[in-house]
């Protein structure tokens, strides 16, 4: 499948791992709803109550790599736009609630769905989105992940709806 | 040939332009109403001004100041400026800090049976109790529908949700879809259309409708619907707008993928216990639970018959000591109304805190953010970590009825002890 455009073939990183169910109330606090027209001060919070290190010490295209339903819960789309302003290169984890997941492709973040039990917190990981795999290369592991469904690929590549729109002026979306 | 079809899909085919839709499908259908609220309404407005669309072309466009109504600091404030000053220069309605939660608004005044809405909140799927395909995007998406009139589906398979039976005195719509998200889990519906269904929910009047249908994605689902019937037009009658009003229901022989019964009698008082909303048990387990705050509002079960069943517990009754009660209707009708049956007059006497209408506790800005190692039980839909505004905080979510008991022990309770209806006991009772 092919990348999202900008996006190298490969992403690479290291894992940042969370549990099942990370709502979009630990993503983006509801106390700090003052703070959702200020993204970059808002993204300085992002999983605080999850991991107090984590906004502070990810780097740019690291992993958020969560367990079931990841993203859960309130429709805020703060929450995948802060995940990338930290600098998350992509979110991998075994499913995603729906708001969440179409939200993170309109604001142009990877959301990717795999197995991700055997990962752990620091492994360094590589996303080749040609083959659609998961490598862990910590422990020379690798899993596939689920393919886009061609509308949300499309949407994506375009650089989010925003942008699909700016091009189109219309929805222009593969059937199926 | 027509194909049986589900609510859902019928609702899906009319907007797409097509006689029939398939689960799985992509369409591109029309927006009838779309919405976004003071958290989520700023960030669309944003997208509209860069994509340099100031025109909403959705027929029905409306931005609720609900969230953080009336503002409690300036970010807030001018985040609302800035959806006043978009208003004023479109199309779009403001509903302004004094209406009340966007969810029991639509009910009241926009959602029409057949509808389609879509809303820069998770619970707009609140409207699907009227008989409309009403689901919960982001800022971007919503924008986007009130600028194009139109937004991509995907075409939800159905679970029918079957409910027989009659609802014993004490437990409600609350118990019934907490008890039902416990059997589905958090993400047992997602991507599916939840269709309540069966004697039970016939007989069900809207606001116990809404209390469903505004928790469909609390078990991941992406709406959920009622058949529209005589108890809908009667709402939409009480709203002045029985014009709106037209019957729709599925077709027999509809497919769905997934069928769950529940049988009404069967049913206990139940809780979500910390911190997801399927870790669901029955009061009798959760019992003796001490609790500091309650709420009662929100769009999940801010309505007047709640205030009026809390009202009846409450009566001749006062909070305990330790425990704070906080109400808040969900609008300014039921607010308005509330008070001109002295419900507020009533509850204030029993120890109350009562509120202006809005989401107010709901989501963790103001009017009660819980302090650190306590615990809440609030008639809202969310018992996230954090949701009240203190991740230290622990929320049980139940029904009106179950938090005013709750307010009156200090402790969480049966609220059928305190109803007077012959010492029930929950021991060996059925759970759902
Ligand atoms: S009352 Fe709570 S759940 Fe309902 S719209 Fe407001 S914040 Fe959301």
């Amino acid at each position: 499948m092919p990348g999202p455009q900008g996006a190298s073939e490969i992403l690479r990183g290291r894992a940042w791992t969370f549990g099942d169910d990370v709502s979009t109330d630990q993503i983006a606090p509801g106390r700090l709803f003052h703070l959702r027209t200020d993204l970059p001060e808002l993204a300085k919070h992002v999983l605080e109550d999850e991991n107090p290190e984590f906004a502070t010490a990810v780097r740019p295209g690291d992993f958020v790599v969560g367990g079931r339903n990841f993203g859960l819960g309130s429709s805020r789309e703060h929450a995948p736009r802060i995940l990338r302003i930290a600098g998350a290169g992509a979110v991998l984890a075994q499913s995603f609630a729906r708001i969440f997941f179409r939200n993170a492709i309109n604001v142009g973040l990877p959301v990717l769905t795999c197995d991700t039990s055997a990962i752990e917190q620091g492994d360094d990981l590589e996303v080749d989105l040609g083959a659609g795999e998961v490598r862990d290369v910590t422990r020379a592991t690798a899993v596939p992940f689920a393919p886009l469904p061609p509308v949300m690929l499309k949407i994506l590549s375009d650089g989010g709806l925003v942008e699909h729109f700016r091009m189109y002026g219309e929805f222009h979306l593969p059937e199926g | 040939m027509t194909v049986p079809a589900t609510l859902a899909e019928k609702i899906i085919a009319a907007h797409a332009g097509v006689t029939s839709v398939v689960p799985g499908q992509i369409v591109v259908a029309l927006v009838d109403v779309a919405i976004a609220q003071d958290g989520t309404g700023p960030l669309a407005i944003q997208q509209l001004r860069d994509l340099g669309q100031v025109r909403v072309k959705a027929p029905t466009a409306v931005f609720f100041i609900d969230h953080a109504a009336p503002s409690p600091r300036a970010e807030l404030s001018n985040a609302h400026q800035l959806v006043r000053r978009f208003c004023d220069e479109t199309a779009a309605t403001l509903s302004d800090v004094e209406m009340g939660v966007c969810h029991q608004r639509v009910a009241e005044s926009y959602a029409r049976p057949g509808e389609l809405i879509i809303g820069a909140d998770s619970h707009t799927c609140t409207a699907g109790a009227l008989g409309a395909f009403a689901t919960g995007m982001g800022s971007t998406d919503v924008a986007i529908g009130m600028a194009a009139g139109q937004t991509w589906l995907r075409v939800p398979e159905t679970f029918r949700i079957e409910v027989d039976g009659r609802f014993p005195d004490g437990v409600g719509a609350k118990d019934l879809i907490l008890t039902i998200i416990g059997r589905l889990g958090a993400d047992g519906a997602t991507y599916r259309a939840l269709e309540f269904g069966g004697p039970a929910v016939a007989a069900l009047p809207m606001h116990e409708r809404l209390t469903l249908t505004n928790m469909a994605v609390e078990a991941g689902a992406k709406t959920g619907l009622v058949a529209s019937d005589e108890v809908t037009r009667a709402f939409l009658a009480a709203q002045g707008r029985e014009a709106d009003w037209r019957a729709l229901a599925p077709d027999p022989g509809a497919a769905y993928e997934r069928s769950l019964s529940f049988i009404a009698d069967e049913l206990v008082p139940v809780l979500a216990a910390p911190h997801t909303v399927d870790n669901v048990h029955p009061v009798a387990e959760l019992a003796g639970t001490k609790v500091d705050q309650v709420l009662l509002g929100t769009c999940t079960n801010g309505r007047l018959e709640d205030l009026r069943a809390a009202a009846r517990l409450l009566r001749g009754r006062r909070r305990a000591a330790h425990t704070r009660l906080i109400v808040t209707p969900a609008s300014q009708a039921v607010w308005r109304a509330a008070a001109d049956e002295g419900l507020l007059q009533e509850l204030a006497v029993a120890g109350a805190v009562v509120t202006n209408p809005g989401c107010g506790a709901c989501v963790g800005v103001h009017e009660g953010i819980l302090a650190d190692g306590e615990v809440c039980v609030s008639t809202a839909n969310r018992n996230f970590k954090g949701r009240m505004g203190n991740p230290q905080g622990a929320i049980y979510l139940a029904s009106p009825l179950t938090a005013a008991a709750a307010a009156v022990a200090g402790e969480i309770v049966d609220p059928r002890e305190l109803l007077g209806s012959g010492g029930l006991s929950t021991k060996g009772a059925h759970h759902g």
